[in-house]
């Protein structure tokens, strides 16, 4: 471990005044960071002046709680600045995940709207019409081959675009769970559309 | 002769098995991002699974993309 990242370490393991001193300079870091993170994706959520420093703030807050939860579990594998900041990081995509439904409030996990797939998939409108067929066979195939699990996961976040950290705070469920069921879906869906010809098995 | 497949639709179909998932992607998100900032190609040698899902995986890329922004601001404001 690098000599920077083991003071960090031993100050925030310190029982006296120096972990107050070494909390307090983590929060201002990764208050940084969360502030750096919500700018850098400001052109998808829509926030700006106190909305985004509240969120900052709650990501930055809720960080240094996970951190100083977890501190035996950092193996100095990285700079110790470099996994805290991990944490401010994914503070902040849960805390959007959640925003989302602030912005979108009329937004239904169950609505379907099928007229939104081919431009989920960049067909533009004069592409659609040579290409119905295709989207006839998605439609058919997310039915057919997926479990009812996998087709509603598909919906929601193909058919409506809504963010896979909308849906785990939505559903309680985890990113990690959510992904591996829509691979299955994709695993699913291709093999479908290969069956039907619509795509070579190596294309 | 099967008509040409958008490329959005052809990205969202392919699946590589050696893809980690979320969970092991930002078990390893540090790891990887100090190595993609000093050695991209080491990186990706060292741990393709996690290239694979980054480059699949839209909220783990972007944290990714967030987390090497941070350490690369990091080290202009230390220099």
């Amino acid at each position: 471990m690098d000599s920077e990242s083991a003071h960090w370490i031993a100050a925030l393991q310190d029982s006296g005044i120096g972990h107050d001193d070494a909390v307090g300079r983590l929060h201002e870091m990764l208050l940084r960071i969360a502030r750096s993170e919500l700018n850098r994706r400001r052109g998808s959520h829509g926030l700006a002046g106190p909305e985004l420093d509240d969120l900052a703030y709650q990501a930055a807050a809720d960080a240094v709680v996970s951190i100083t939860a977890k501190l035996e579990d950092f193996r100095g594998e990285s700079r110790f600045t470099t996994w805290a900041y991990k944490f401010a990081i994914l503070e902040v995509s849960s805390k959007l995940g959640r925003h989302y439904w602030t912005r979108h409030p009329t937004t239904s996990l169950d609505a379907e709207d099928w007229e939104r797939l081919p431009d989920r998939f960049g067909l533009r409108p004069e592409e659609y019409a040579g290409q119905r067929d295709l989207v006839c066979a998605i439609r058919d195939a997310v039915d057919g081959s997926l479990t009812v699990k996998q087709r509603a996961i598909f919906v929601a976040l193909v058919v409506r675009g809504i963010p896979l950290d909308t849906l785990v705070a939505q559903t309680g469920s985890t990113r990690n769970a959510i992904y591996k069921m829509m691979f299955d879906a994709r695993r699913k869906l291709r093999a479908a559309l290969v069956a039907g010809g619509y795509l070579e098995e190596d294309g | 002769m099967t008509k040409p497949i958008p490329q959005q639709l052809r990205h969202f179909l392919q699946t590589d098995p050696d893809d980690v998932a979320c969970d092991e992607a930002i078990r390893l998100l540090h790891v990887y991002a100090e190595l993609v900032a000093s050695d991209p190609g080491e990186a990706a040698t060292r741990y393709p699974g996690v290239a694979a899902h980054l480059a699949a995986c839209g909220p783990c890329g972007e944290d990714f993309d967030g987390l090497l922004a941070a350490i690369t601001a990091s080290e202009h404001d230390d220099s």
